[in-house]
């Protein structure tokens, strides 16, 4: 997956601790957390759905750093950071928006609703969704950083408006469980179960991170060769034209 | 086991998001490495 600098053994330690994690996460959402009176085996679905936005939340912080970070550095490492965690994002969104409506049927009897917190969310993904269009109908690469490092830093406006969401306003979708006042909390069991698929996930999420950087670095690396190479050719025929005069 | 279809419909999402990212970029991936290997054989 990774290139082929990457030494071999570093992969196989990353990769056992990452699947070990999942296979861990896994077993104790299904197997170890209490049954829960009313949704039943539904409210299992809590175990990968919190888990995926709070890794989300992390990926898109990690693709603001970048974001910030490239308008005042204007270091191309950063535009790679900007960009793996805001594809990252899109995918912890993804399972977030998926796993959402498969929990709310049970639980509420409708799939969805157009109240505050699920609508900010979906505007969130569909955020990042243009700036993933963006970056991909610009073709110059310093210009392409900069007008995405800015689209990313207005994207990511929407975050703290998804955190607070159902803090503010009457929502279908509830309080949160975790830092949500004196009423929150969940079985000490089931919050560390949580706790532990949000470690795999995070785990995922940075493995994927780590792998879209360096994808990003190669494709940097491929516009520099293309332009040497275009350079070469160039000389190449100069060279041989001035054999023929 | 009430609503296990839920539970096991959410599951499977979860594995085929990350299923087909990791194809996304190892396709990708392959490009680049191919595009690079093509590169730097122009070039010698």
């Amino acid at each position: 997956m990774l290139g082929t600098s990457e030494p071999m053994n570093r992969r196989i330690i990353s990769s056992l601790i990452v699947s070990s994690l999942m296979c861990a996460a896994g077993y104790a959402a299904l197997f170890i957390a209490p049954d829960e009176r009313t949704m039943h085996d539904a409210q299992r679905i809590f175990y990968f759905h919190l888990p995926s936005w709070l890794a989300m939340f992390l990926a898109l912080f990690v693709s603001v750093f970048g974001n910030i970070s490239y308008l005042f550095t204007r270091k191309q490492a950063y535009d790679w950071l900007g960009v793996a965690g805001a594809e990252l994002g899109v995918v912890c969104c993804t399972i977030g928006l998926v796993t959402g409506p498969l929990w709310g049927k049970p639980a509420w009897g409708i799939w969805w609703t157009w109240d505050a917190r699920l609508t900010t969310t979906f505007l969130l993904w569909l955020l990042y969704i243009a700036y993933l269009l963006l970056r991909s109908m610009v073709e110059e690469a310093d210009r392409r950083a900069r007008i995405s490092a800015v689209f990313g830093i207005f994207a990511f406006l929407d975050v703290p408006l998804v955190y607070v969401s159902n803090r503010f306003w009457r929502t279908q979708h509830p309080t949160p469980v975790f830092f949500g006042g004196p009423n929150a909390g969940v079985d000490p069991t089931m919050g560390k179960v949580v706790l532990l698929c949000f470690a795999a996930m995070v785990a995922v999420m940075t493995v994927l991170l780590l792998n879209r950087y360096h994808l990003e670095r190669l494709r940097c690396e491929v516009s520099l060769l293309t332009s040497e190479a275009e350079s070469h050719d160039l000389d190449r025929q100069s060279r041989l034209a001035r054999e023929h005069v | 086991m009430r609503n296990f279809p839920y539970l096991l419909a959410a599951w499977i999402a979860v594995w085929v998001v990350f299923f087909l990212y990791q194809i996304s970029l190892s396709r990708r991936f392959s490009q680049l490495l191919d595009e690079i290997k093509r590169l730097k054989e122009r070039l010698r």
